[in-house]
């Protein structure tokens, strides 16, 4: 072996048994350095001839390449070891819990109004609203239901003691109808328009709350039918409760505001013993509607030989609890957390066509 | 009202099932709400005769029987109680496993002191069907030992509920009901018979002094009446449909009115001084009616009187002086027409409903007083005897026929259902209606609610099956449909997401607040004048009382962190009495704000910035312009004085208040902690008017932006961001931020004073800042600072 070889070898080894990054260094420094033995070496091949550097000059480069890439791999080993051992000191209990975001949600009557905007607005409806504190002449009086007529005795009306400047007693609506008065001496037909709110009966028992939300539907146009109410009442209920088997059945009744009256039934199927809508199972009610009284269309300023329509009116609390399975519509009102959490939405639950409707 | 099957049938000859008359009942708008058979009650319940009666071994008091319940089988050993008991009696015998209706008691073989008992005899209390506990029930010796007990007593009769809508005037009487049921096809409705009466002497002197309450006065006397009980067969049906019999002459009247919808009245002639007149209340005028209480007559009420004073209500409830007793033996019989209006004015001032109000409030038929009093007066012929008198008419009944010109092609324009103008015409007729041969219908006297086609085609429809009707899709606008939410209704919806998205749980809290809560926050506008309960009175003008109160009851139920918010309105009055709706978002933050932790200890409260946090950033979801908005102070009395602020658009415009809640407001909900709360008020957030979709141009600057910070002694008083909006505007051409980053107070800073820091942001144009235009920014941002009283920290 000549005495390069012999070099080679021996800081080579020197280098791989280094235990640290200093002694890397320093045998870098003693090889590679400016008094290092490689350096040294390498100095001597510009004093030789061209023949003897072509003889002594590769062994010497091979020497010079040789420690170098042994010091690079021994400090990269090294490097990576010291790594491991700081992350490995890092170490933690990753099952120690996360700080927790609070979880908010959006209330199931905001989220079926929301639905049932959606909806409408596919069928070209738009949303109206009305004062709730209204008078008896919005409320009564302009619906054909006469002071004196036994109709007002079914509405429990919550009286204010006052009057408004036209002498009106105030009142708070019974119903979401007065809204459909305040549309059409606003905006000439057609008009196109769901009105959902708050509504007051002085009622409550397990199933009564003085308070609850009624969605009201008006259409008037020329040629609006019996059949294009039944039509928008079986769409809109296929829509919300995403089911196809859904069938409305309409039952003559009594609106004052309305003739012909009728209130109308969807089905249903017992899933578990619970009442799922849709299927054949049997009929729930679930609102009043009618074509609109030609004495109302009157009362709005419109001739009732020109304008027809019909209106409809439903509860949006019960329409969230047949959805969604809810079953006492006191605790609606109640804003316990743990009510709300369980049944309300996420508020990136927003209703889209495209999407779907129900979360 | 209530009815039962075979009295349908006397005027109804069907040969329908139960269960076809139910649906047609419901087809034809009488809903069905409820049928009742009593004979399912008395299953196992069945005539049998007691065949020997021997003293108990045991007991005095009881008996031992054999009892043959008249199957073939041997007679039976029961043991019983009743003194009547006795061998020979027929009576009502409960075989084993029957279930007493009265108990619910399920009959067992059971040991009575000793001795084997096997069913019971029953008395009429136990079977429900009277009071009387005294004994067992007696039957005559000839009802059949063997049969069923309930089709012995004629109790195989199903009861029917339907629910009468207030325009169903003639359907507050059974024949009403078989005649609708007769148009629908369910049978043919049986003629009327009126009787002949022999009249013997003028009729009773009446009058009516009240055309407008009371256009109609008939009456007719009748002397040498027996008023005993009233016959077996009225009895049951009155007590079927929950009616107590009280006398033949009182029964008669109520059966009629149930029958046919035609209350009459009866008085006892021997009270009466002198005519009897219909005549208006005199004011305070009181009666004592036959329910035993006092009433004081409203103004314009009717009253039927003679020279003495008044004796009844006009249409609403007899008086207690004049009604028909036991020992009755002149009676007159009132038959009136009183006026709907005048009879709901009259009801809904005294609060009295009664079955003659119901029905003369919705219009009984007006030309059925004649006929009806020939009713009532062969009824009390043959039931009580006598002898009648003339029938006297004062005043006119309202007997005028209405006409509508009806066009059959209305049945499919409005109603949907193109329908043959024969089959139109068979069912008005049936239903009463005379149809003229140019479709002019004249309306039967006793439908007051049919005024116009539309009620024609109501009845069409409703008679031919409203559920005939098809579907028809509304007309559709071509193309994708078109959004139809207003300005308004997107702000709302994307407050409400952005604050469900924030961590708040959304409620929905009653409109309505106690007294108290509504002064808590400044008073309520609009208070009822009937409310349901005196916690639910005041409309509110705040949304905060709601959500304390829902605070308060989640805290009672442990929870730990509260964070509640609402969307609604807070309730005005404006100048002209009409009420003034704002809608409102209201939140409130209670509990922990950060629950204990490993990560950094302790639970940690809200505090006033938590509020302001919320506040800004519902601002800007709801499109408010956040950066302009100016804080002020004057959050109102709900929040601490020192930790609370409004921000204002302009001086006036407040679009929300917020802060840490006054603490005697949270006393007076029961919250203790710190608690804050805000509002937005929604309706005051400017609202953005789409002007199309593009934006603006933009280029991002080429140059990167430089910070520089500064460090400033200010007065105590100065706010931090009356200095952050001096060193926002002291170059506005370069700083584009000013971001308050530190504030001290204490050791190293003079007395009366504060270090406030703020880091701001230059962004240069063209070319880089050169050190010179850098000095000249910070001797402006200097500048502005000491315009407040700011020193340069060096």
């Amino acid at each position: 072996m000549s005495e390069v070889e012999a070099l080679k070898s021996g800081l080579v080894a020197d280098i791989e048994s280094a235990d640290s990054l200093d002694a890397v260094e320093a045998l870098r420094v003693g090889a590679l350095g400016k008094q290092g033995v490689v350096t040294a070496l390498l100095k001597t091949l510009g004093g030789m001839s061209p023949d003897e550097r072509l003889e002594k000059g590769p062994p010497i480069q091979s020497l010079r390449e040789a420690v170098t890439d042994a010091i690079a791999t021994r400090k990269a080993a090294l490097e990576t070891a010291a790594l491991d051992a700081r992350l490995a000191s890092e170490r933690v209990d990753m099952t120690l819990p996360a700080a927790e975001a609070p979880q908010g949600s959006i209330h199931p009557v905001s989220q079926v109004m929301d639905e049932l905007a959606e909806i409408f607005a596919d069928l070209g409806f738009t949303v109206a609203t009305g004062p709730e504190i209204e008078d008896d002449w919005h409320n009564f009086t302009a619906l054909n239901i006469p002071e004196t007529h036994p109709a007002r005795a079914m509405h429990d009306t919550f009286y204010f003691p006052d009057k408004d400047a036209e002498g009106r007693s105030m009142l708070l609506r019974t119903h979401t109808s007065p809204v459909q008065i305040r549309e059409m001496l606003k905006h000439k037909p057609p008009i196109r328009l769901v009105a959902p709110g708050r509504v007051y009966r002085s009622d409550s028992d397990a199933t009564h709350t003085p308070m609850f939300h009624q969605i009201e539907g008006l259409v008037i146009d020329r040629d609006i039918h019996l059949g294009h109410l039944k039509w928008t009442l079986e769409t809109f209920l296929k829509a919300f409760f995403e089911r196809d088997d859904v069938t409305i059945r309409l039952r003559p009744s009594f609106f004052p505001f309305t003739e012909p009256s009728m209130e109308f039934d969807a089905s249903y199927s017992l899933v578990n013993g619970q009442r799922v809508m849709g299927g054949t199972d049997g009929w729930m009610e679930l609102g009043g509607s009618g074509m609109v009284h030609p004495n109302v269309i009157r009362n709005c300023g419109l001739d009732p030989a020109e304008w027809q329509g019909f209106a409809f009116g439903i509860g949006v609390d019960r329409l969230a609890m047949l959805k969604y399975g809810m079953n006492d519509l006191r605790a609606f009102f109640d804003g316990d957390l743990r009510w709300l959490k369980h049944y309300g939405f996420s508020a990136l639950d927003v209703p889209t066509l495209s999407g779907g409707v129900g979360a | 009202m209530k009815f039962t099957l075979n009295w349908l049938r006397e005027h109804l000859d069907t040969s329908a099932s139960l269960d076809d008359i139910l649906s047609a009942l419901t087809d034809v708008g009488l809903e069905v709400e409820g049928v009742e058979s009593p004979a399912e009650k008395l299953t196992g319940f069945r005539v049998a005769k007691i065949l020997t009666a021997a003293p108990h071994p045991q007991a005095d008091k009881l008996q031992v029987l054999t009892v043959d319940q008249g199957d073939g089988t041997p007679p039976l050993q029961v043991v019983c109680g009743a003194p009547n008991a006795r061998a020979g009696l027929i009576g009502v015998f409960g075989v084993e496993g029957a279930v007493v209706p009265s108990n619910g008691m399920v009959l067992r073989k059971a040991a009575i002191r000793g001795v084997e008992s096997n069913g019971m005899m029953c008395s009429t209390r136990e079977l429900e069907l009277g009071e009387d506990h005294d004994g067992i029930i007696e039957l005559p010796a000839d009802a059949p030992v063997g049969t069923a007990f309930a089709d012995y007593a004629g109790l195989d009769d199903p009861i029917i509920d339907v629910s009468v809508t207030p325009n169903k005037q003639d359907c507050m009487g059974v024949r009403g009901i078989a005649r609708d049921l007769a148009a629908k096809g369910l049978g043919t409705l049986k003629p009327l018979a009126i009787p002949a009466i022999a009249e013997n002497g003028a009729g009773p002197d009446v009058r009516t002094d009240d055309a407008d309450g009371c256009p109609a006065f008939f009456a007719r006397s009748v002397e040498g009446v027996a008023n005993g009980a009233s016959p077996e067969w009225m009895q049951v049906r009155l007590k079927a449909i929950g009616q107590k019999p009280i006398s033949a002459l009182v029964d008669i009247t109520n059966y009629i009115t149930f029958d046919l919808g035609r209350p009459l009245h009866v008085y006892d002639r021997a009270t009466l001084n002198g005519p009897l007149v219909a005549r208006r209340a005199v004011p305070g005028e009181q009666v004592l009616a036959l329910n035993g209480k006092t009433y004081t007559l409203p103004e314009g009420a009717t009253v039927i009187a003679d020279a003495d004073g008044a004796h009844d209500i006009g249409g609403i409830m007899g008086g207690e002086r004049s009604g028909a007793q036991a020992g009755t033996t002149s009676v007159l019989i009132e038959c009136a027409y009183f006026t709907p209006e005048s009879i709901a004015r009259a009801g809904q001032a005294l609060g009295l409903t009664s079955d003659a109000r119901q029905r003369f409030e919705r219009g009984v038929d007006p030309a059925f007083l004649a006929d009806g009093l020939d009713i009532a007066t062969d009824y009390v012929l043959r039931l009580c005897g006598g002898t009648a008198s003339a029938m006297t008419r004062a005043g006119e009944p309202p007997v005028a026929a209405k006409s509508i010109a009806y066009d059959p092609a209305l049945s499919a324009r409005l109603g949907g259902i193109d329908l043959a103008p024969a089959d139109q015409q068979g069912i008005l007729e049936r239903l009463g209606f005379i149809v003229g041969a140019d479709w002019t219908v004249t309306v039967p006297s006793w439908r007051r609610d049919v005024d116009g086609p539309a009620d024609l085609v109501e009845e069409v429809i409703r008679i031919h099956g409203i559920d005939n009707v098809a579907s028809v899709p509304l007309p559709r606008v071509p193309g994708v449909a078109r959004p139809t939410a207003t300005p308004e209704q997107l702000v709302e919806r994307r407050v409400r997401r952005a604050a469900a998205a924030r961590g708040f749980n959304e409620a929905v809290n009653w409109s309505f607040l106690s007294e108290k809560e509504a002064a808590a926050v400044g008073g309520g506008d609009w208070t009822l004048a009937n409310p349901i309960s005196e916690d639910l009175k005041v409309m509110r003008p705040s949304l905060l009382p709601g959500l304390l109160s829902a605070a308060a009851r989640n805290a009672a139920r442990g929870a730990t962190a509260i964070r509640l918010f609402e969307v609604g309105r807070r309730y005005f009055r404006n100048e002209d009495g009409t009420s003034r709706e704002r809608l409102t978002l209201g939140f409130v933050l209670a509990g922990d704000k950060s629950p204990r932790n490993w990560q950094q200890g302790k639970a940690a409260p809200f505090s006033a910035f938590d509020a302001k946090a919320e506040v800004l950033a519902l601002l800007a979801a709801a499109g408010a312009p956040v950066q302009n908005l100016q804080m002020m102070g004057d959050a109102g009395a709900s929040y601490h004085p020192g930790q609370s602020g409004t921000l204002r658009l302009g001086p006036k415009t407040v679009l929300a208040a917020y802060g840490v809640l006054h603490p005697t407001l949270a006393r007076t909900f029961d919250l203790s902690g710190p608690v804050v709360a805000g509002e937005l008020y929604l309706d005051a957030v400017p609202l953005k008017r789409k002007s199309g979709f593009m934006r603006p141009a933009y280029a991002p600057p080429a140059l990167q932006a430089v910070t520089r910070d500064f460090a400033f002694l200010v007065p105590e008083t100065v706010e931090a961001d009356a200095l952050v909006r001096a060193i926002r505007g002291a170059d506005k051409g370069s700083i584009v931020t000013a971001r308050l980053f530190d504030m001290f107070a204490g050791q190293g800073v003079p007395e009366g004073q504060k270090s406030l820091a703020v880091e701001v942001t230059l962004q240069p144009g063209e070319k880089s800042f050169a050190e010179e235009e850098l000095k000249a920014i910070s001797d402006k941002v200097v500048t502005a600072a000491e315009k407040l009283g700011g020193v340069l920290r060096g």
